[in-house]
């Protein structure tokens, strides 16, 4: 194939199937039972136990560990789920080496944390895989209410709701479930499928209801919503994208990052994905990385994620870049994009370095051009399609600490809400304390 | 360089390492590679009456008990004495030790409580050229229940009885081996004894149920829907021997009778502890049966290495070391005051010790918002519970309060002299201090 990687422009085909079978493989593969057996012993069972707070839904670690420990990895899985409906994608997906992992006694002891990610994922891929559902509906309110997107934020709160005995409609403008999970998170993580099998897993609940290809803003209003619905949640995520606000952003091979991902997520067929022999990606967060890396995996010879800042500013975890060198990605730091090359098609992308002058950001007259048959931009997503009478902070939709908007009767939460980390499981604790709150709210009253 | 060569009960051995009677010493194939390996000595496995060979299970014979990653902490056996035929158990140890003449070859005897059936048997496996007999008054399963085994190792009479016929056979050295199911282990020790033994050698195996299958609600080794108590040993039962081995040996009335120290035996440190509590040589089963003979070269090294270490030329110097260290609780200083201390640069933060001695009725340690844990002393009764739990070794020790300082606990001076529970006010008959 070394012609195929060669070939100049954006092509398809750059690996044959089975390298991309390989190269897309799961990242952490699951434990055998013995394997876990042995992860488990080495949790100390901690009092109180730091990781416990590190993880944005408080799944109780140590005793969820001792489940497995003792030869029970359903029951595990129920400790685990009852926190975090989505513990089996989290499993996947968290940056565990932020969150349960980076404060875990062991890590701080010899740098070898607890393997508390790849547990969860062994209990609750133990569970599903029986098709156990663990949960039931309490008996019927007589309530709904509507959950705008099917992403990790509203698929919590809807299944929250659901337990507590609340109907549910999800009004989601794609016509599939799962948000970022099914379109977002980088393929090697969520192999096989997951994100839909999950979401049919947490479907068995029942009382949710998805209608799909009905989005806020085209085809429903708020306050139809709020008409229609005794509450209200809005989890639809961040539908926009940031611009680079250069000349040439509009030519070809010039492309979001995201949607990019999400052509890949849904391809049936990664092989016939094209992929540029030079990719460069502009940005520092995991969508730049993951963007960096399925180029790479997809053939892409050389591929380079530049960041306007310094590597330890990089919103990406240490994990992750380390990953992304791995695999062969190059990262360069302290650079900023000033123009897009190329009469016609792209050619290259010229960085001037950066400086910190007073605490600003500032570009110097040091500049460079990097070669480039393609161009991914991957500086963030923007709130898109809010309501307009909602409230915003700093570009989203402002919320209190219980998930409510400025508007009665209306909660948010997960990426298109303030507060908390753009990540999975944040998504899924702000939609789960919010459907506590609905919850609250409609019964108390 | 140590020289680890032994001489117990006038049998000699290039080391103090001996196997244990047991399936590695049931035929010659085996006894000779454990002796290539290095063995300094073999008890060989339990020989019986002649005639029909006894008969084994045809199912599983072991239940065993298991760490996280499967090692292996505790076996246990329903296993029989040898079920080969007596002439060629006694071939295979005439060639063995006509070829090994430097190495122990014990040879295990257990025949009917009968006086003819003893005094048959011994003076024809004396024939074999054996070193010495050791006679199995242990086994707790199977034999029994026939009479034999553990069934004569529970009653002291018998033992002395036994015991007394087999002097009066052989001229040989005799050891008998005692079964550690028995309220009191000087009992049978002192029959022994007064019946004219050579040595002791303990632990059998102990009586135990390793699991329950709660599928089929049968005892594991399970055979056919059904289970029985079998023999435990291995690295579970090491403390349960140590105790019995260090009873005996500062017991009054058998103090001097020589001890082969037998029961989960793995390391060199098992076998050093051993010997330091009385046991003139050891026997090892269960290491050999689950590592193989080869663990031999690493009690041999590590022994070696201990004892230059510590200065000590000779097995000798380290038989019985710790035995005038061994004492009853009564006479333990009351006024020997510790409190544990926290290493903060080594701590973790796990919180195990807060959780422990929380829950354990002291509530001496305290936790910060910040994870920062700290001994009170006021509250610090010095059990050392913290530091068995705590996942860090040497994080928590115990220090010494000198004399003079004040135990903040009781608020009384750390006295100087030793004072005991006998003297103790509270002791309602104790005598009165000088
Ligand atoms: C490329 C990429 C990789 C990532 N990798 C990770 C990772 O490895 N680990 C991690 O923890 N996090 C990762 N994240 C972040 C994570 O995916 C998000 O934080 C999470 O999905 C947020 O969930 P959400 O429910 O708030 O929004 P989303 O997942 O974005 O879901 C929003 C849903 O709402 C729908 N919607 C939007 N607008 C409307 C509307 N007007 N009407 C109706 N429906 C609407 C959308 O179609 C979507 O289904 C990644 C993000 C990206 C972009
Ligand atoms: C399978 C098996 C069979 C045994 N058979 C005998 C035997 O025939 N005679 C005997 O005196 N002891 C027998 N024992 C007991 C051992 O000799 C030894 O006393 C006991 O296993 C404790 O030592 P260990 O912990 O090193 O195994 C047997 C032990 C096992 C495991
Ligand atoms: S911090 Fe680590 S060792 Fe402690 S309970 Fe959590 S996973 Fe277990
Ligand atoms: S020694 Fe015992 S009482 Fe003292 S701090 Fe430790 S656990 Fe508590
Ligand atoms: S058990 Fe040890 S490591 Fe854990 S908190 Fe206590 S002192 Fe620190």
């Amino acid at each position: 194939m070394a012609s195929a990687i060669r070939k100049e422009g954006v092509s398809s085909g750059r690996v044959d199937m089975d390298t991309a079978q390989a190269n897309f493989s799961d990242l952490h593969p699951s434990y055998d039972a013995h394997e876990a057996l042995v992860a488990a012993d080495r949790c100390y069972f901690c009092h109180d136990a730091p990781c416990i707070t590190a993880c944005p839904t408080s799944i109780d670690i140590p005793l969820f560990i001792r489940q497995i420990a003792t030869g029970t990895p359903e029951a595990a899985a129920e400790t685990i789920l009852e926190q975090n409906i989505l513990g089996g994608m989290c499993a996947r997906v968290c940056p565990t080496e932020t969150l349960c992992e980076e404060a875990c006694v062991r890590e701080a002891a010899e740098g070898k944390p607890v393997e508390i990610g790849r547990l969860q994922r062994h209990a609750t891929d133990t569970l599903m895989s029986k098709d156990i559902h663990p949960f039931q509906r309490k008996s019927l309110t007589g309530r709904k209410i509507a959950v705008v997107g099917a992403g990790p934020s509203g698929l919590a709160c809807a299944h929250r709701l659901a337990m507590h005995g609340h109907d549910v409609v999800i009004f989601e403008a794609r016509s599939k479930g799962g948000g970022l999970n099914e379109f977002g998170i980088a393929a090697y993580k969520t192999t096989n499928d997951f994100a839909q099998r999950e979401l049919d897993w947490l479907l068995q609940i029942g009382g949710i209801e998805i209608r799909y290809g009905h989005a806020l803003g085209n085809s429903i209003t708020l306050e139809q919503l709020r008409a229609d619905y005794d509450a209200v949640f809005l989890g639809m995520g961040l539908a926009g994208v940031n611009a680079l606000s250069l000349e040439g952003e509009d030519k070809e091979n010039v492309e979001d990052a995201v949607a990019f991902i999400a052509e890949l997520r849904q391809a049936q067929d990664v092989t016939a994905l094209p992929v540029g022999r030079r990719v460069v990606i502009i940005g520092g967060g995991m969508t730049a990385i993951d963007a960096a890396v399925q180029s790479k995996l997809l053939g892409a010879e050389e591929v380079t994620v530049v960041y306007r800042r310094a590597q330890d500013a990089m919103p990406a975890s240490g994990y992750e870049q380390d990953l992304a060198q791995k695999k062969g990605v190059r990262i360069v730091c302290n650079a900023a994009p000033v123009g897009i090359e190329g009469n016609g098609s792209l050619t290259g992308v010229t960085f001037a370095y950066t400086e910190t002058v007073d605490g600003k950001l500032v570009t110097t007259d040091d500049t460079f051009t990097l070669p480039a048959d393609q161009l991914f931009k991957a500086i963030g997503q923007t709130l898109a399609g809010a309501p307009a009478d909602v409230v915003l902070e700093g570009g989203k939709i402002a919320v209190d600490g219980l998930g409510q908007t400025s508007v009665k009767g209306v909660w948010a939460g997960g990426d298109c809400a303030s507060g908390g980390d753009d990540l999975t499981v944040t998504a899924v604790a702000e939609g789960r304390d919010a459907a506590e709150n609905i919850h609250a709210t409609l019964m108390g009253a | 360089m140590a020289d680890l060569t032994t001489t117990f009960c006038g049998i000699t051995s290039p080391n103090p390492f001996w196997l244990a009677s047991a399936p590695p010493t049931d035929k010659e194939y085996n006894v000779r590679r454990a002796f290539d390996a290095g063995w300094g000595g073999a008890v060989w496995k339990t020989l019986g009456m002649e005639g029909p060979p006894v008969v084994n299970v045809n199912g599983p014979r072991y239940g065993a008990i298991w760490g996280a990653d499967r090692r292996l902490l505790g076996l246990n056996n329903i296993e029989l004495i040898t079920d080969r035929p007596l002439q060629v158990n006694l071939d295979e140890m005439t060639r063995v030790k006509r070829d090994y003449p430097d190495r122990a070859l014990v040879a295990s005897v257990m025949v009917p409580c009968e006086e003819a059936a003893w005094k048959e048997i011994l003076p024809r496996i004396a024939e074999t050229g054996c070193d010495g007999f050791e006679l199995n008054f242990g086994c707790p399963h199977g034999m029994a229940e026939r009479g034999m085994g553990s069934a004569v190792g529970q009653v002291p009479e018998y033992i002395e009885m036994v015991t007394r016929w087999c002097k009066e056979a052989t001229g040989l050295p005799v050891i008998v081996k005692l079964t550690p199911n028995v309220t009191n282990i000087l009992g049978p020790a002192q029959a022994a004894k007064d019946g004219g033994a050579d040595a002791v050698s303990l632990i059998n195996t102990i009586n135990s149920i390793t699991s329950v299958n709660l599928d089929d609600m049968s005892p594991e080794p399970m055979i056919d829907g059904k289970g029985t108590h079998g023999g435990y040993c291995g690295p579970a039962v090491k403390p349960i021997a140590l105790n019995m081995v260090a009873e005996i040996a500062r017991n009054p009335g058998t103090l001097g009778l020589p001890i082969s120290g037998i029961g989960g035996i793995t390391t060199w440190r098992d076998a050093a502890e051993f010997m330091a509590l009385g046991a003139g040589n050891v026997q090892v089963c269960t290491a050999a049966m689950t590592y193989g003979f080869k663990v031999v070269q690493e009690l041999i090294s590590g022994l070696e290495q201990w004892m230059d270490e510590k200065g000590h030329s000779a097995v000798s110097d380290i038989v019985g070391r710790a035995v005038p260290n061994v004492t009853d609780w009564q006479y333990l200083n009351l006024n020997h005051v510790t409190k544990a201390r926290i290493d903060q640069d080594l701590c973790i933060k796990c919180g195990r010790c807060f959780a422990a001695c929380e829950d354990t009725s002291h509530q001496a340690i305290s936790m910060s918002p910040d994870r920062v844990f700290e001994v009170k002393d006021d509250e610090c009764v010095a059990c050392n519970l913290c530091v068995n739990v705590c996942p860090v070794e040497n994080c928590i020790t115990m220090e010494t309060l000198q004399p003079g300082h004040i135990d903040e606990r009781t608020g009384k001076v750390v006295e100087e002299h030793a004072a005991d529970w006998t003297t103790h006010p509270n002791n309602p008959s104790a005598a009165a201090a000088e």
